[in-house]
């Protein structure tokens, strides 16, 4: 099941997964700190330890990862706008730039939006992340928006370093 | 088509060994033990994405590296790809093992 990245619109990036589960457990992955903590830290070495969600519509949320090997951080937060169990969840996501201020750029926040739709025991999931504008999205994409999730890694970065 | 050009590692170490530097299909084909026609079959793959260009007015036909390309491809989005891959690959795990403990509850009813 190889994730789809794709830009539908001029102003999104789009995710598209499949998932071997009722949409149920997807969502309680997504809307429960003690099962996302267990998933959602990017690369290893990486942990989730501030993982506060009020999940209903206006409650915040605030996620902080740390890389454990020199304790640099970042983070997310925001308010939901929509949360419809089991299916739809959207949020703003601003960027709490941690040791990170280069990753990505501070202000407008993005609208992240989560749907889920369950066929023959199969969930299939869209996160869209839609910025407030074209200009800001081309801008996220060419400054390498994930440089901070991707430090201490950089597999291909490294392969282009060591062949230059 | 960029994407699927980059999730091969054979691709992803043609494109490693261009970065220092022009070669042709025969240079590339060296290092890998692969047969010259297999070899081309990448550079098809990594020359329609945009990723490499041909000199074809060379005797040798170099393929060349499009830095710009394979910067915008891998600088962003294979990242975030990778990111989510990591996490949903750990998500599957999860949802298996969630899904096992009541499956073992009712075996043992029945």
């Amino acid at each position: 099941m190889p994730i789809e990245v794709s830009q539908p619109g001029d102003r999104d990036v789009r995710v598209v997964r499949t998932f071997k589960a009722p949409r149920q457990l997807v969502w309680d992955a997504h809307t429960k700190p003690e099962l996302m903590r267990k998933w959602c830290y990017g690369y290893p070495g990486w942990t989730l330890p501030i993982c506060e969600m009020d999940v209903r519509e206006g409650g915040k949320y605030r996620w902080r990862w740390r890389r454990d090997a020199d304790g640099s951080e970042f983070g997310f937060f925001g308010a939901f706008s929509e949360v419809k169990a089991p299916s739809r969840l959207a949020h703003d996501q601003y960027f709490d730039p941690g040791d990170m201020d280069y990753a990505m750029p501070v202000g407008d926040p993005c609208l992240i939006t989560l749907e889920l739709s369950e066929a023959d025991g199969v969930t299939t999931l869209t996160n869209t992340m839609t910025f407030v504008s074209k200009e800001a999205r081309d801008q996220a994409v060419a400054t390498g928006m994930t440089d901070g999730m991707e430090l201490g890694y950089g597999r291909i970065d490294d392969m282009f370093k060591s062949a230059a | 088509m960029t994407f699927a050009a980059l999730a091969d590692p054979t691709r992803r170490a043609i494109l490693a060994r261009l970065a220092t530097g022009e070669a042709s299909v025969q240079e590339l084909s060296e290092p890998f033990e692969m047969s010259q026609p297999a070899i081309s079959k990448h550079l098809k793959v990594l020359e329609r994405a945009g990723l490499i260009s041909v000199d074809i007015d060379a005797q040798r036909r170099p393929r060349r590296l499009e830095t710009k390309r394979l910067e915008e491809a891998v600088d962003w989005i294979e990242r975030y790809r990778e990111i989510f891959e990591q996490n949903y690959q750990r998500l599957d795990a999860l949802l298996e093992e969630l899904q096992a403990k009541p499956a073992k509850r009712k075996r043992k009813k029945d």
